[in-house]
């Protein structure tokens, strides 16, 4: 694992933007984080101050925002308001301040082999790959996104995705825009239609029973999916086992690991999906 | 610059503060993060003989000013926690405190044994009050018998300081510390968790998959303050005090209940810098009152009534 280099920063809010009644984008002043972040750690945030609510919120780290010169100034958080922790960050004005601790957790692996990438990425999934697709940019890989959502105007930042050179298959399941059915459709097609040699890696944050199903067809195609969970969690710093998700173990059992250390992200093949669907049932 | 220091017991303890035990992992975790010899005392996640998994997840649910868990003491046992854990938290500095877990007392001399046998364990805390688990620990903990017996088994095989865990899910908790005393406690700390419920009005289930859970944070701090008050009028052995503690405010209330030291557990959820913070704050108190020995406060409270029944106890 890494060494943490965790800091909690005051983070003044630069920027709200909504995106619908239901998603928005916040831009935090959070300079150390920011330049520490690899892709796909997260964050906790205070989203009130007092005791309501009483514990943080972990949230991907969306973008990295920079300054004119390359320097890392702040990160952004792609937010879809369900709780009372998310409907706060909804609502939260430019000039707050929100106490941010981070960068946490097992980032993205990239490895050194893979020529081309899929990323998969169902709803506020969509988080923890804008820095996956930068780092992997500047490697020159071939990347691919397949974003799936049930409506068209519930797709954002295609174009963000699209004007870093993203290969984009957008799927709806009310076939307003892109392929109609869910993001497993357009990904059976883009299976029929590779090999077991090419050398790929395979990315995927969504719900959960999305992200099953994902890993359980790139398993029949002899490859296994880095999914990133997304687990209730108390501390996000390995001091409560409260976000624990089950592993398999050598001996057929499971072995509950803390998603906020270990994960959130893990190889599919590793989890025991069974148990994972419970906890969200 | 007021003196901070804590006695407790055989120890003394650079200032009151300890992380409470389940809310700071084995303490390694944070090690990168804090400096774990600036805390009082850490007070590791209770262990057992062996492995234990938990319960399944969802195991945290907020609540108003606080939060229910049912983690079900997963935990690395003592032989791992020996081996892979304690020689860090030795390299680090950090007073590491020891909470002991136990299904049968058998459990808990075995377990206090292969801690005493360890350079580095400062001292036991022996947990006889999870209210998570089925068998062992708050049994023990709402018998007066019960507790007594735990203390009394582990004080034949260790010379460690032992501090047994109060649970406050119990009518006299001062009774309970005066057995503990009798059977040679060292100091008694309190309080872990109370028994709650929370339940989903949509789904109509408990939030928890384990159904119950234990209650802490901010919302039980009146309560246990009572309590830590209740148990300095019932023994002279040290006290630690905690529930619901946030601020040096909040330290500096349950030390004249009579508290000689402190624990904070799910305010380091919150957040995890808070020590720094409080030891200033505590220093500032001690500016603004004349205190030059913060332990000077312990138990001041009871001077200021001449009875030692509180004014009205309900019945
Ligand atoms: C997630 C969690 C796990 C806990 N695990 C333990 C434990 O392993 N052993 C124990 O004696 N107390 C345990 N406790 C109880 C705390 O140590 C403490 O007694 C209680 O939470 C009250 O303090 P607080 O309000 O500052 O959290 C746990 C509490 C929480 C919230």
């Amino acid at each position: 694992m890494l060494p943490r280099m965790v800091v909690d920063e005051r983070a003044e809010v630069l920027e709200n933007r909504a995106l619908s009644a239901e998603y928005n984008v916040v831009t935090l002043a959070a300079p150390d984080i920011a330049a520490a972040a690899r892709p796909g750690q997260f964050v906790m945030l205070r989203t009130a101050p007092g005791l309501e609510p009483l514990l943080r919120r972990p949230f991907s780290i969306f973008e990295i925002v920079r300054g004119a010169d390359g320097t890392a100034r702040a990160i952004s958080i792609l937010n879809k308001r369900i709780g009372i922790g998310t409907g706060r960050l909804y609502a939260v004005r430019a000039g707050e301040r929100l106490d941010c601790l981070g960068p946490l957790g097992q980032p993205w692996p990239l490895s050194a082999g893979a020529r081309t990438v899929w990323m998969v990425a169902g709803g506020v999934g969509l988080a923890p790959f804008a820095t996956l697709t930068e780092a992997l940019v500047a490697r020159g890989l071939a990347l691919r996104l397949f974003y799936g959502a049930r409506r068209g105007e519930d797709l954002y930042y295609a174009d963000w995705f699209a004007d870093r050179g993203v290969d984009l298959v957008v799927t709806t399941e009310d076939g307003s825009r892109g392929v109609t059915g869910r993001v497993t459709v357009a990904l059976d097609r883009a299976l029929a239609s590779t090999t077991r040699d090419d050398a790929m890696d395979v990315y995927c944050c969504g719900p959960t029973p999305m992200m099953r199903a994902v890993a359980a067809r790139l398993a029949d195609a002899g490859r296994d999916t880095w999914v990133s969970l997304e687990q209730v969690m108390g501390c996000g710093m390995g001091g409560c086992y409260s976000c624990v998700v089950p592993l398999r173990t050598a001996a057929g059992g499971t072995h509950f690991v803390r998603s906020c250390i270990a994960g959130p992200v893990f190889a599919a093949s590793t989890l025991h999906w069974e148990g994972l669907a419970a906890d969200h049932g | 610059m007021a003196d901070l220091s804590a006695p407790l017991a055989a120890l003394t303890l650079r200032n009151p503060l300890m992380a409470a035990s389940g809310c700071f992992g084995y303490g390694v975790e944070y090690a990168d993060a804090l400096d774990l010899s600036s805390l009082g005392a850490v007070v590791v996640k209770g262990l057992f003989l062996s492995e234990r998994e938990g319960h399944a997840p969802p195991r945290i649910v907020e609540t108003p000013a606080g939060m229910l868990n049912a983690i079900g003491l997963q935990g690395i046992g003592v032989h791992r926690f020996v081996k892979e854990r304690l020689p860090e938290l030795r390299a680090r500095g950090a007073v590491t405190i020891v909470n002991v877990c136990g299904v049968t007392l058998d459990e808990y001399v075995e377990v206090s044994r292969v801690l005493s046998d360890h350079e580095g364990v400062a001292a036991i805390e022996l947990n006889i009050s999870c209210p998570n688990i089925k068998a062992g620990g708050i049994q023990f903990g709402c018998s007066l018998t019960g507790t007594h017996d735990v203390v009394a088994a582990v004080r034949q095989v260790t010379s460690l300081p032992i501090m047994p865990k109060l649970t406050p899910n119990v009518t006299d908790v001062a009774s309970f510390a005066r057995a503990a005393e009798a059977a040679g406690a060292d100091a008694i700390s309190l309080v872990n968790t109370f028994l709650a419920m929370a339940i989903d009005i949509e789904t109509r289930k408990p939030k928890l998959t384990n159904v119950l859970g234990g209650l802490s944070g901010p919302a039980i701090r009146p309560i246990a303050v009572r309590m830590v008050y209740e148990c300095r009028q019932a023994v002279r052995i040290p006290i630690v005090g905690m529930g619901g503690i946030a601020s040096a405010d909040d330290v500096v209330e349950f030390m004249l209940a009579g508290a000689d030291a402190v624990q904070i557990g799910t305010a380091n959820f919150a957040d995890p810098f808070l020590w720094s913070r409080i030891l200033a704050d505590l220093e500032s108190y001690c500016t603004r009152h004349g205190v030059t020995r913060l332990a000077d406060l312990v138990g001041a409270v009871h001077g200021s009534r001449t009875s030692a029944e509180p004014a009205c106890r309900p019945s």
